[in-house]
């Protein structure tokens, strides 16, 4: 027998697609959010509610995906925003070159920031680099509040965490106290945002970090 | 859940050094950070599967998980960081910095003597 020490990077082709995306972002200075987070935890509801509250400020183009159907993409243009739908036909996670693909179809030119809505999942996608700019994870109250201690990579890793559903805050157990302290056990540094994209209620919030962060890297 | 497309990197990585060596690889170490949430068991049993009938066929695939690295803002101690003791064990703070993810590396190969 004879050892060979190789030491060397395993590129999985999407790495490749992830920087050429990074790269496309930087040089048009344009903030991208992969938002990530179990399904039926309101990502859509969240992405249309902010597209309208901030329509006037800040222009939004979204990249939807899903394992099958348009019906996302659908709703986003309801609000005249342009929307690219992927489908990942049961692919647990968008790929970056997906998200490349995507990029070339939307009007980059007319817009001030982009949301990726992630394969609803909170395990997969929270590895595959897409070349974002920063990640999003969403927590719904009716999840339970153990999920940052249950899935830590997406938390640990996201600039903002989104609680919400906080409208059903009296009608079970969520304990926000316990939910926040486990997030920032993961990560000081994030943001978080309990709300309602429903009643609106801590909306504004959020909606004022987004333009923050389109003015940092504004053009 | 996405273990066959990292096996298939893994197993074009491997072939494409034994293509260079020019011999017969049997065992093969790679790595990874764990927040790269791959399974060992699933990434072995898919990398058996896509493996049959190329020069990969019966490699025995070890692969060692590496844990988040933290780097403590107060000691500058760096240590393999615990969601269930999140502090430094240094000094017991709490305020730390979790550093990169380890990438998918493929570590070293075994071949068979010609």
């Amino acid at each position: 027998m004879r050892k060979v020490k190789v030491g060397r990077k395993i590129l999985i082709a999407n790495e490749e697609y992830a920087l050429r995306n990074k790269s496309l972002l930087a040089r048009r200075k344009m903030p991208c959010l992969n938002v990530i987070s179990s399904p039926g935890s309101g990502k859509t509801t969240i992405l249309t509610r902010t597209i309208e509250a901030i329509k006037d400020r800040v222009r939004i183009g979204v990249i939807e995906g899903d394992i099958q159907t348009d019906i996302d993409a659908q709703r986003i243009r309801t609000t005249g925003a342009p929307a690219i739908q992927i489908n990942t036909d049961g692919a647990c996670h968008l790929s970056a070159a997906q998200v490349s693909d995507a990029l070339q179809k939307l009007p980059l030119d007319k817009l001030d920031l982009i949301f990726i809505e992630n394969v609803g999942n909170l395990i997969c996608p929270s590895a595959f680099d897409l070349g974002e700019t920063a990640k999003v994870a969403v927590l719904s109250v009716p999840e339970g509040d153990d999920k940052p201690a249950k899935y830590p990579l997406i938390f640990a890793t996201a600039a903002a965490v989104l609680i919400n559903k906080i409208d059903l805050l009296a009608a079970g157990d969520f304990n926000i106290e316990k939910a926040k302290a486990d997030i920032l056990k993961l990560n000081k540094k994030t943001k978080i945002f309990p709300m309602s994209a429903k009643t609106g209620e801590g909306m504004s919030q959020w909606c004022d970090w987004l333009e923050a962060l389109t003015n940092r890297q504004s053009r | 859940m996405h273990e066959v497309m990292v096996a298939q990197s893994v197993l074009a990585a491997i072939s494409a050094e034994a293509k260079k060596q020019n011999a017969r690889p049997v065992a093969a170490k790679i790595s990874c950070g764990v927040f790269s949430a791959v399974s060992s068991d699933a990434l072995r049993f898919a990398f058996e599967a896509i493996s049959k009938g190329t020069a990969c066929e019966g490699l025995k695939l070890a692969i060692e998980q590496k844990p988040i690295q933290a780097k403590c803002k107060k000691c500058d101690d760096t240590f393999a960081f615990d969601l269930h003791k999140p502090n430094c064990p240094r000094c017991r703070g709490d305020d730390f910095e979790l550093l990169p993810d380890e990438p998918l590396i493929l570590e070293e190969i075994e071949f068979e003597d010609k």
